[in-house]
């Protein structure tokens, strides 16, 4: 019983660390309507700079949030401004799905050359201390993520609904001409997402830095789950993808134990696509019409 | 108030309007009619900035507007309440209202403003809370001229706003619109139903092929043996 507990627990964790990781490519693509293939390279960046900021200020990894976030919310609004953004008139989507693809691979390729192919440790100032709830174990690290998760999730949620900004990107998200007949800048409202969704990885990447090893690869082996957590979430829905990383977590946790943790991911991906199948809206998905995307 | 002076503008490769000029004084109900695709549309589109001219010059207020982006056409007051409702679906129909209100000179005394702006519309302030998607046509319809009415429009563009809509409704949507003008609004107003638009504006054009082929008062236009034959079936 208490294993189970204990994998059960671990899965939570797990949906947690994948939930961070999500929220900012499900925002991204709920509002801007591009999938940035490129966010696991964002969430790789911030790791490194969190690991530079760390061992060579000798600082405390969270508190290099003060940069890192900043840091990250630029390179998002930068990446939309003079990435995407030019290529939003161009008459098939595609274009931008692989301008992102062509920036993860530019980024990890950067890495490389300024990082080296080695692997970069956080110092963990005791966040992989694990902490006893009454039978079962968690790293002290694990919970601050799941925390911060379930935190940032409210937070959104509630600038979305209740700030003047936020409705103009729910207006955006749902009917982008019309929005701009309201007055909204759509351009700049796009650019602000963009930074926001970047953001979110950059505090992702803070979290996870003492707790991962760092290395120009990162991003693919965290990402590729993300993209399955958001589909069975619902693409753009912010809730849908926390919800949809805990399945995914005790899926991986639960199926690791008791299948074989070399099926994991056979698991997981099964699971993607079934719901690819079954449901493509998702767990938490809105019906997504031409009238959205237009 | 709102001049077009030879304004051509299409999409892509297609050009739909060719030499349109026209003029909207302050205070003024005036009306575009014409045919299925003969640019009525378009021409608002091209007002509001979401079609840019090839040629020709806009000007509102004394002010040159032709390339503007459309917010900051809007942000100078001119609101267009679209063809086809264009709710945001997905939002309850205060959102929607507040929505309205993000225009600058439209933020100040939101709720006052909502107050009024749902004296016009009693069944409205009964959906406040429910998601726009939900409402029928004609209450979509409704909101969506009160949204444009929470923006403080100086001048309040219509575009088809019977379309689709039993003609019970079509009676209350342009009592509205003749209330709105009472208040003194400006008010350009594009319909395919001739007769009843006529009845409420002080002028109309007609558009054909995306030419202006008359301009004149309303009276006058009525009685105009093209504009019966064509459009009003006598």
């Amino acid at each position: 019983m208490t294993t189970f507990l204990q994998v059960l627990l671990n899965g939570l964790m797990l949906g947690g660390l994948f939930a961070i990781v999500a929220i900012g490519l499900t925002l991204i693509f709920g509002i801007v309507k591009v999938v940035n293939f490129a966010h696991g390279e964002f969430l790789m960046a911030g790791m490194f700079v969190t690991w530079l900021i760390t061992t060579r200020l000798g600082l405390h990894p969270y508190a290099s949030v003060i940069i890192v976030v900043p840091m990250m919310f630029l390179l998002g609004a930068l990446t939309q401004r003079l990435l995407i953004q030019p290529l939003m008139s161009a008459e098939d989507d595609h274009v931008q799905i692989f301008a992102t693809v062509g920036l993860s691979t530019a980024m990890i390729n950067l890495a490389l050359l300024i990082f080296g192919a080695d692997i970069a440790n956080t110092p963990n100032f005791g966040l992989r201390t694990p902490i006893e709830i009454g039978p079962v174990r968690v790293l002290t690290g694990q919970l601050y993520i799941f925390i911060a998760a379930i935190i940032l999730v409210i937070a959104l949620q509630l600038f979305l609904k209740n700030s003047q900004t936020g409705r103009a990107i729910r207006a955006v998200a749902q009917h982008r001409v019309a929005a701009e007949l309201m007055g909204v800048n759509v351009p700049r409202i796009y650019i602000l997402s963009f930074g926001l969704g970047a953001a979110c990885v950059g505090l992702a990447a803070v979290l996870i830095a003492p707790l991962y090893p760092t290395s120009s690869n990162i991003g693919t082996y965290f990402v590729l789950t993300a993209f399955v957590v958001v589909v069975l979430g619902g693409l753009g829905s912010i809730p849908g993808a926390f919800f949809g990383a805990l399945v995914i977590g005790l899926v991986d946790s639960l199926s690791g134990f008791y299948i074989g943790s070399d099926l994991r991911e056979a698991v997981v991906f099964g699971i993607f696509l079934l719901i690819l199948i079954l449901k493509p809206s998702g767990l938490f998905g809105k019906r997504m019409t031409l009238s959205h995307l237009s | 108030m709102l001049t077009l002076e030879n304004i051509d503008a299409g999409y892509g490769p297609t050009t739909i309007l060719q030499d349109v000029s026209l003029d909207v004084k302050e205070g003024e109900i005036v009306t575009i009619v014409g045919a299925n695709g003969a640019g009525k549309t378009t021409t608002l589109r091209t007002i509001v900035g979401q079609i840019k001219p090839r040629a020709g010059k806009i000007s509102f207020m004394g002010e040159d507007i032709t390339r503007l982006p459309a917010h900051e056409v809007v942000d100078r007051g001119i609101i267009l309440v679209p063809e086809g409702r264009q709710l945001f679906p997905d939002m309850t129909v205060r959102e929607n209202l507040q929505m309205g209100t993000y225009r600058k000179a439209a933020r100040d005394n939101q709720e006052q403003r909502l107050e009024e702006v749902l004296s016009l519309f009693p069944r409205v302030r009964e959906r406040l809370d429910q998601n726009a998607s939900s409402l029928s046509g004609g209450e979509q319809q409704m909101v969506a001229i009160a949204r444009g009415m929470m923006a403080k429009p100086r001048i309040l563009m219509f575009d088809e706003p019977s379309l689709g809509l039993a003609p019970i409704v079509v009676s209350q949507v342009f009592d509205v619109v003749r209330q709105i003008a009472a208040t003194g609004t400006t008010v350009l107003i594009v319909e395919q139903n001739v007769f009843t638009t006529l009845k409420v504006a002080h002028r109309g054009y007609v558009l054909e092929n995306g030419r202006v082929v008359l301009a004149d008062t309303s009276e006058a236009l009525l009685k105009n043996d093209h504009v019966r034959r064509a459009y009003l079936g006598i």
